[in-house]
């Protein structure tokens, strides 16, 4: 422990939180709309597009390579949607088929440019948090904090003024469409957020771990809360203190820092799941309601 | 040309083994991973081959041996505990499936990862090539890994073969497989338990992201092509063979290029392509059998019409022209003139300067057509008490789709009538 560096330690888990800050504020209005299964096909599915990002720009950071990155993820999302319609094939089957599909394009490409490009299967597979302090600095700050910042405030200022459109297409589509919200716009603004954050978070977590981030704090927090808001509250926190508990471990073990977050979000949830079993099983069942 | 020969005539011992060794796997992954398509399980097979990467790091640091005799028993084990951590997380909390799915795959995969880079900056790690499971390799395919393949492919056809009336039933309709007197959850957790050794067997080839594909497109492919289930086995086999030889010869030719992968493509695209061309089910041919329909429609349509006019005018000589038609009901312009074309080629119309008349022929179908629309509509109006005024619609449609037999059926229930509910006459 005593080679821990403390600045760097500081911009680590700083990333970390928030990427998975990020994921946990998607990830909440996945779960509720019953999507989890899709932000995963989407984080796997934006690799093509970041190897050709990789291979056209040399990196992702600058605005037309990440809007293109991103658009892959969409184009899964709308591929899935036409596969299920035109094709008549049932849901699952179709994300299975359309993810693979385009990650396996990401690997082939990956390891046909890998020569080229600065972007290896390792990166593919699990990121590298901890490289990022050699980054470039700007303002002292390393240059993938910067963009993961603006991630999040992306993203914060998507769900505060969108609030009650995000809100109510989730809970009640009918009474939102009767109200004049379009249920499909909102669906794909979710979906564009997903994409960005997946391919932003790409560097630092890779393409899968990005699902723990969307999937794990979303459900501790769902298994405690009925709330839309406490949900969106809890789920941060949990990211936040998953994101110090997996740097401090993976320093101890000296191993991959995104998959040591994963696991203590993954312990996390353990701890609540059985907590909240015991819970029920002295209180009697409340009622779950619906309020903002 | 040479290249391709060379490559199928499995001359070279390492183009033999890997060939082998991934037909062997993907043909016994497509087997079972029918049942897992058409139970709707398609990505709880995702989950346990992402799962299993802790079972196969654990395995190794225990043995400190990559053979697959020592590792594969680590990744059964780890996939079948992410396969129950799914169902209790399922049956005890508020979680809904594909929650527990998508956080039982990440939390598992992110120990493996967890795992890996421990043993990777251990002093045996950079030799462990235990990398080779993510994304699979093919090429490091050896004899030995040949044989436990055999026997995992011939467990699981000979079990899919013991048990193909209870797993058939099962799914298809799980609550009468219950009522027939099978013991359901057991032949569930058979079941299951043949799925996790299919992908446990299958990772080495395509690794443990890409696994999912060869559990589902080959079924999802053969799906388009047969309503049968033992058919559908045999094709997602076929399809399954197909793309391994295929992903095996790019790989063969490129030598950089990984075979996983591209077994993956091969196999998504022969599964898009089955979408689009399969007869009956395809695309292609439920598009052209609605355009078929569709055209038919509208030539039996401009018949009733003609006839209508005739009726009305009492003088069925006079006839119509294009204008006149479309005054009355609307076609596109181009659509009329086809429609028109290929009525008169089939001599159901003459045309006599602009206006187009009925032949003889074409009286007798545009005076069947009217007739059955409106013995629908009595029909409706007699026996299903539905007001006058609400039966055309209906009647609009079903006129195209009464067969002779139906009409005489129709004409006997309602006693051989005269007029319709509008008062007009039904035309013998």
């Amino acid at each position: 422990m005593e080679n821990i560096l403390w600045q760097d330690a500081f911009w680590i888990v700083l990333t970390g939180s928030l990427v998975a800050v990020s994921g946990a504020l998607l990830g909440s209005y996945l779960l509720l709309r019953r999507q989890a299964m899709i932000g995963d096909a989407i984080a796997h599915s934006v690799l093509p597009g970041i190897a050709a990002a990789y291979l056209l720009s040399g990196g992702l950071h600058s605005a037309p390579a990440l809007l293109g990155a991103a658009s892959v993820g969409l184009g899964c999302t709308w591929l899935i949607d036409t596969v299920q319609r035109k094709g008549g094939v049932q849901n699952d089957a179709a994300m299975g088929l359309v993810f693979t599909f385009l990650f396996a394009i990401g690997v082939i490409m990956v390891s046909a440019f890998g020569g080229n490009v600065d972007l290896d299967q390792e990166c593919v597979l699990y990121g590298e948090l901890g490289f990022i302090v050699f980054d470039e600095r700007y303002w002292g700050i390393p240059r993938s904090t910067l963009w993961l910042g603006g991630n999040l405030v992306l993203i914060l200022l998507v769900i505060i003024l969108g609030y009650r459109g995000l809100f109510l297409t989730t809970f009640d589509p009918e009474y939102a469409r009767a109200t004049g919200f379009s249920t499909g716009r909102w669906h794909y603004l979710l979906m564009a957020l997903v994409s960005v954050s997946a391919v932003n978070s790409f560097e630092s977590v890779g393409a899968i771990l990005v699902v723990a981030f969307l999937t794990v704090p979303a459900a501790t927090a769902h298994l405690l809360s009925d709330k839309l808001r406490n949900m969106l509250v809890l789920a941060s926190v949990f990211s936040v203190a998953g994101s110090l508990g997996g740097y401090l471990l993976a320093a101890w073990l000296n191993a991959n820092i995104a998959g040591a977050m994963t696991v203590v979000l993954g312990l996390q949830f353990a701890l609540v799941f059985l907590w909240h079993k015991r819970l029920r099983a002295s209180a009697p069942e409340a009622s779950p309601q619906l309020s903002r | 040309m040479k290249d391709l020969l060379q490559f199928l005539s499995l001359q070279d011992p390492n183009v033999r083994y890997v060939v082998l060794g991934t037909l062997l796997v993907s043909i016994s992954t497509a087997v079972i991973g029918n049942f897992a398509y058409l139970r709707k399980r398609a990505l709880v097979g995702d989950a346990v081959a992402h799962s299993v990467l802790p079972g196969i790091c654990l395995a190794f640091m225990l043995q400190g041996s990559r053979s697959l005799w020592v590792l594969l028993p680590g990744a059964f084990i780890s996939g079948w505990l992410a396969l129950m951590s799914i169902e209790l997380i399922n049956r005890k909390s508020r979680l809904k499936t594909d929650i527990a799915i998508a956080l039982v795959l990440s939390v598992f995969y992110g120990l493996g990862v967890l795992l890996l880079t421990f043993i990777q900056q251990g002093e045996r790690g950079s030799q462990s090539g235990l990398q080779h499971f993510l994304f699979g390799q093919a090429a490091a395919i050896l004899p030995g890994d040949l044989s436990l393949f055999a026997f995992t492919g011939a467990l699981l056809c000979s079990s899919v073969i013991l048990l193909y009336r209870p797993f058939k039933l099962m799914s298809f309709d799980p609550a009468f497989t219950q009522a027939m007197g099978w013991p359901l959850r057991r032949l569930e957790w058979i079941l299951s338990t043949l799925t996790v050794l299919a992908i446990v067997t299958g990772i080495q080839t395509v690794g443990v992201v890409l696994m999912a594909a060869l559990l589902i497109s080959p079924a999802l492919a053969a799906r388009f092509w047969t309503h049968r289930l033992p058919r559908m086995i045999v094709l997602s086999a076929l399809f399954a063979s197909l793309a391994s030889v295929l992903g095996c010869y790019v790989s063969f030719r490129q030598s950089h290029m990984p075979t996983g992968p591209w077994i993956i493509v091969m196999m998504s695209l022969l599964a898009f392509a089955s979408m689009l061309l399969a007869p009956e089910k395809g695309w292609l041919s439920r598009r052209l059998a609605q355009g078929q329909h569709q055209w038919k429609v509208n030539a039996e349509n401009l018949l009733k019409l003609l006839y209508h006019s005739g009726e009305q005018s009492g003088d069925f000589q006079i006839g119509l022209t294009r204008e006149g038609i479309i005054a009355k009901r609307y076609f596109s312009p181009l659509m009329l003139r086809l429609q028109l074309w290929s009525l008169l080629r089939g001599a159901w119309l003459s045309k006599e300067g602009q206006h187009y008349r009925l032949s003889e022929r074409g009286m007798e179908r545009g005076a069947r057509l009217a007739r059955l629309h409106r013995l629908w509509e009595l029909y409706l109006t007699r026996y299903l008490r539905i007001a006058a005024d609400h039966v055309h619609d209906d009647a609009e449609a079903m006129e195209h789709l009464i067969t002779p037999q139906i009409e005489a059926e129709l004409e006997a229930a309602l006693d051989y009538p005269e007029r319709d509910p509008h008062n007009r006459d039904i035309p013998r």
